[in-house]
């Protein structure tokens, strides 16, 4: 083991608060979509850490469904993401909102 | 007795029956089958009568339908008691009933089918609500006939529903009516604490358990007197009974007339043991009597519309009955009772037939020279107001004179009371025969047109005129004076439900008394009537000039001594201002206030979220998000 669980889990904690404040605060969507994939992924890690400390294989089983899933939601994020592109002409996250009460 | 069921139910049923199953009937059935149900009821009513006079003496048949109520140790049943109070009262009900039933075909028949035969379900269910009334063993079953009829009465008033005032008049009679009524269930209240019961059988003998002359009974007298004056009309309940005059002409007949409002006459003759406890309730219920009947019929002697003088004679007719229940001459009483129905249940036919000859017309001023025109009106009119004015030989005579004679003997009575019971005979006589004089006298004010076309009415309006016109000179015979003849069908027949009384037996020795009473009533009557013919049946200018130098007095009777004014002012405004207020504050203020309040901050608040929250931005949502999941984050690992 080269690396404890704690520093395991404190290092996914990071990733995941940074991917979270990218998503708040910035406002191009790929970079938001970059942002979100560290989420997932701070997620994954912290899955497979807790998951070897444990001795348990679930964890790392668990770990490909997310990844597959990601990978999924990629294709449809990206596609929304192109489809409101063509008709906008800019990508602004916070010019998009038509759909507010 | 069974007969008593059908004489009961029969009206019942066929006032159900033609509700629901009327309109798709034509007029004819309807009158039909509705006239020939009450007369059917009657012929029953007929047989009991017989079958109760051949029961010995105390006649009197308990018949329990079904047992209804257990309230600890009291039973209250739904029981009917046939003696010979209720026996005469069902007779005249069922038999006046029908031959109005008979008149109304005729006289409704301009009505549409649905309002004809709501109409004719309607006079049915009365004649139900009645005969519970007269028929009932107990005060309960009592009460509820009680309210029935006032039910029935408000219907049958605004029967014209499209018209405000007939509606309002049917409001205003069933609402005075409600305040007689808190008096007689409070009344009801006391019986039942005292006795535990409500059976008149068990209260009516055992009575003197109240205390002669207690508080207790007075109070109990007066409550019950209470809702007497309001379906008898007495002062100063009597102002919904002119303006009951708004229903049809046969209503009025048979209900402001004839019938409901001698409930209150009924109810005292019922209970009469209880009333006779206390010599106050007495005095004051013969009091009221005596001036309902003079400020009754001083209204009356200066009114126009035909139906509201009729209306006037029978609140002081009304009067005249309680002030023989008041001295506690219950048979005299009764007897009036008995010959007013008829006659005055002819004069009001007699006011619908004249109102149906000129197209509703009501108003006497207009009237004049009928005489030709409608022969049989004009005849049975004269015998019904001859027996109203008391003229020597009709029965309302043998009737009048009776009252006026026990009112003077009594123990109860006084020579105040005759007085006044005196004077109210002369302005009797000089308001019918202005009444009469000026309908079918003199030469005619009406349109040259009206006139022309006005005749007689058909025979169903005709026959039952005619019939009441017999019974009015006939039901005297029943009660003829003392010293003419000893045959007193009605008063043996009474006895047993007044044998307790200790009668005060004026009427056997001296003769001249009576004779000399006689005398005076009889030359009352003429004065009155030749007073009136030198006054109306002719045009002439006197009327007018005695109106004008008695104009105060003349406008204080034309407007009814301002009663409806007074109460206007006294009870309706105040309670419309308090109640107003009460809508202001407290419902508009408070309670919707509160609703109000809620409601507008949820509002506000979905308002505020819809607007601030739900702004569309998605790093918003993404950071509501991050906050919200942080915050239960902590929660759960600061509240553990």
């Amino acid at each position: 083991m080269f690396m404890s669980v704690e520093f395991a889990l404190t290092l996914a904690v990071m990733i995941f608060s940074l991917g979270a404040l990218g998503v708040m605060l910035r406002r191009d969507p790929l970079v938001m979509f970059i942002c979100i994939e560290m989420m997932f992924n701070a997620a994954n890690f912290a899955l497979v850490a807790i998951s070897q400390y444990l001795g348990l294989i679930e964890g790392q089983a668990l770990v490909f469904i997310v990844i597959a899933v990601a990978a999924a939601e990629v294709a449809v994020g990206l596609a929304i993401i192109i489809a409101i592109f063509r008709n906008e002409k800019h990508v602004d996250v916070d010019a998009i909102s038509q759909l507010r009460g | 007795m069974k007969t008593l069921y059908l004489v009961l139910f029969l009206p019942l049923l066929t006032a159900i029956f033609i509700r629901l199953g009327g309109a798709r009937m034509s007029k004819r059935a309807v009158s039909v089958l509705a006239t020939s149900s009450v007369f059917v009821a009657f012929g029953f009513a007929i047989m009991s009568f017989i079958a109760l006079s051949r029961i010995e003496p105390p006649r009197a048949a308990t018949l329990i339908i079904f047992e209804w109520l257990r309230l600890g140790s009291m039973s209250i049943d739904f029981s009917l008691l046939l003696d010979p109070l209720s026996a005469v009262m069902i007779c005249v009900i069922t038999g006046v009933g029908t031959l109005i039933h008979l008149y109304s075909s005729a006289y409704m028949e301009e009505e549409e089918g649905t309002e004809f035969a709501r109409y004719y379900s309607y006079l049915n269910f009365f004649i139900f609500s009645m005969l519970t009334l007269v028929l009932s063993a107990n005060f309960v079953v009592m009460f509820i006939g009680w309210e029935l009829v006032g039910v029935s009465s408000y219907l049958l008033i605004g029967f014209y529903r499209t018209k405000e005032s007939a509606a309002n008049a049917g409001k205003k009679a069933f609402i005075v009516n409600r305040i007689g009524d808190l008096g007689f269930v409070l009344a009801i209240f006391v019986l039942m604490g005292v006795f535990g019961s409500t059976d008149f059988n068990v209260i009516l003998p055992s009575a003197n358990q109240l205390g002669v002359g207690s508080v207790l009974a007075t109070t109990t007298a007066l409550l019950l007197f209470m809702g007497a004056m309001g379906k008898s009309a007495q002062v100063p309940l009597h102002v919904w009974l002119p303006d009951a005059m708004e229903g049809p002409t046969p209503v009025s007949a048979l209900i402001h007339a004839a019938t409901m409002v001698t409930a209150g006459v009924f109810m005292i003759s019922r209970c009469h043991a209880i009333f006779e406890l206390s010599p106050v309730a007495m005095h004051a219920i013969a009091w009221i009597g005596a001036i309902t009947a003079i400020f009754a019929a001083s209204i009356g002697l200066v009114q126009n519309d035909i139906k509201r003088v009729m209306a006037y004679s029978t609140l002081s007719q009304l009067g005249y009955m309680i002030m023989a229940v008041g001295v506690g001459a219950y048979s005299a009483g009764f007897f009036h009772l008995f010959t007013h129905a008829f006659f005055k249940a002819l004069l009001f036919l007699g006011c619908g037939s004249v109102m149906h000859a000129l197209h509703g017309e009501l108003d006497m001023t207009k009237m004049g020279g009928l005489r030709s025109k409608l022969p049989i009106t004009y005849w049975t009119v004269l015998v019904g107001c001859l027996c109203l004015v008391g003229f020597p030989g009709t029965s309302g005579f043998f009737s009048k004179d009776e009252i006026l004679y026990q009112v003077l003997t009594s123990a109860h009575g006084s020579i105040g009371l005759w007085m006044v019971g005196t004077l109210t005979s002369l302005m009797t006589a000089f308001y019918v025969s202005r009444f009469f004089f000026k309908v079918f006298h003199g030469k005619t004010r009406l349109d040259h047109n009206v006139f022309e076309h006005a005749h007689e009415s058909s025979a169903p309006m005709a026959v039952p005129l005619l019939a009441l016109a017999v019974l009015s000179i006939g039901a005297g015979l029943l009660g003829l004076p003392h010293f003419i003849s000893h045959w007193q069908p009605f008063e043996h027949w009474l006895a047993p439900v007044f044998s307790d009384l200790v009668r005060s037996e004026g009427h056997s020795e001296s003769l001249g008394l009576p004779i000399g009473l006689m005398a005076l009533y009889t030359l009352l009557a003429i004065s009155g009537i030749g007073v009136c013919w030198r006054l109306f049946a002719n045009v002439s200018e006197t009327p007018t000039k005695i109106a004008v130098s008695f104009s105060y007095l003349h406008q204080l009777l034309w407007n009814k001594y301002y009663i409806d004014e007074i109460y206007d002012f006294v009870f309706v405004r105040t309670l419309f201002g308090m109640s107003r207020r009460v809508v202001r504050w407290i419902d508009q203020g408070m309670i919707d206030g509160s609703i109000h309040l809620i409601s507008d901050s949820a509002q506000s608040l979905g308002i505020w979220s819809r607007e601030k929250l739900h702004n569309g931005y998605a790093r918003f949502y993404a950071g509501a998000l991050v906050f919200g999941t942080v915050l239960m984050l902590a929660l759960a690992l600061f509240t553990n």
